[in-house]
């Protein structure tokens, strides 16, 4: 269908004002990048890349088996990784329920000169998932059957 | 039918009236059902998260209110090229229509959102992509809204929204991307249209009934405000004074 040049010429105008928005998004998103981002990862931290001494923040998942919390206080220590490098997280404070082992975290604190990072607050990082408890307790119970076939299979 | 007769006809605010008029009561029911039904559904028939328990069933209202605020701002941008390319009227009383419905649904999935985030997350707020790009989408509407009053004149003040609009169109991709594109406390998206979603089967129907509702709902809402924009702009025609006399009497 052939347009009306006027129509087509606003339509030009458009597309022009949507390219030009897109792109200054995109330059400003690209300046702006290690800002928008919430948290550094371990790996981030561990190469030096986070500043020592500033208030920022950690993310990444709970260590199994690393969360250790004392006995005559709310003081917990705990390893967040992701797989490629680990951070000690040490915080005093309350934790937010969903907080566990194997769960995702974001700390907010400092990274001290001893690589430990001292958070004064904590938040869960939840993943996309949801389903009912049942479903989640039958596939537990199949990976599990799943891994002791496989170590049946092994022997 | 041609392109071009169909947006005659579509233009035709006195068209758009009585076309829309017969929809109303549909959309209406319709909505109510899906968003009252899925609602019920969701929140006393569905079992619980196996990880946040009763927390996740405010899904069933921030995802389709964010959904929906989203795609409110791509029909308003859209409806503004229309406007600006073929100076239709009844792109510029769309546009103006959606500006304080898409208002309201941002306002609901930040505040949901809110809601949601103390008892899982641990806190009200936190400026991460996802949020903060949100709450871009929620002053971009309240700009529409505000630069429309700032006009005396309409079709000046549709042309500069137009513009706004297209402006902010930026923003969407941006929202819907932010939580694979930056490390964001938001997790990402749990419908997926290409693969399998991760939200179990059971919590996911009931979803689509309040997120189809809530795009019905916005519809039903949307056509009403329009025709109340239409009736005000042409309650000089004949047509008009016609009705309202009918309905006066």
């Amino acid at each position: 269908m052939a347009m009306h040049p006027q129509r087509k010429q606003r339509l030009i105008i458009v597309i022009f004002i949507l390219v030009i928005a897109g792109l200054a998004a995109g330059l400003l998103g690209y300046a702006l990048k290690e800002n928008i981002n919430l948290f550094y990862p371990p790996a981030e931290i561990v190469s030096g890349k986070a500043p020592v001494g500033k208030a920022i923040r950690a993310g990444g998942m709970v260590q199994e088996g690393s969360v250790q919390r004392a006995s005559d206080s709310l003081k917990t220590r705990f390893v967040v990784t992701d797989f490629s490098a680990v951070v000690t997280v040490e915080y005093e404070g309350i934790l937010p329920d969903l907080f566990a082992e194997g769960e995702g975290v974001v700390a907010s604190g400092k990274l001290g000169e001893d690589g430990v990072f001292y958070a004064t607050e904590v938040l869960a990082k939840h993943d996309e998932t949801y389903m009912p408890p049942e479903v989640s307790d039958a596939l537990e119970k199949a990976a599990a059957k799943r891994a002791e076939q496989q170590e049946k299979g092994e022997l | 039918m041609s392109i071009s007769s169909t947006f005659h006809k579509w233009g035709s605010p006195r068209w758009f009236y009585q076309f829309s008029g017969r929809l109303l009561p549909w959309l209406a029911g319709l909505s109510l059902l899906l968003l009252l039904g899925g609602c019920i559904w969701g929140l006393a028939f569905v079992p619980a998260d196996y990880k946040q328990g009763n927390s996740f069933r405010i899904i069933y209202i921030h995802v389709p209110a964010s959904a929906v605020a989203m795609g409110a701002y791509v029909t308003m941008a859209v409806a503004g090229a229309i406007h600006l390319i073929w100076r239709m009227k009844l792109a510029a009383m769309v546009m103006k229509a959606i500006a304080p419905i898409g208002a309201s649904l941002t306002f609901l999935a930040l505040l949901t959102g809110a809601v949601w985030g103390k008892p899982t997350w641990g806190t009200w707020w936190v400026w991460d992509a996802r949020i903060t790009s949100v709450l871009i989408l929620f002053f971009l509407y309240l700009g529409i809204i505000a630069l429309h009053q700032a006009f005396e004149n309409r079709d000046a003040a549709a042309k500069a929204c137009a513009v706004l609009a297209i402006v902010g169109a930026v923003n969407i991709p941006i929202i819907y991307w932010s939580v694979e594109w930056w490390y964001s406390l938001h997790q990402p998206a749990s419908i997926s249209f290409t693969g399998e979603s991760t939200i179990h089967p059971t919590m996911l129907r009931p979803l689509m009934a309040t997120l189809s509702g809530m795009y019905l709902f916005f519809a039903w809402v949307l056509l009403l405000f329009t025709r109340a924009e239409i009736l005000d702009r042409e309650r000089n025609t004949r047509w008009v004074q016609d009705i309202v006399c009918g309905e006066a009497r």
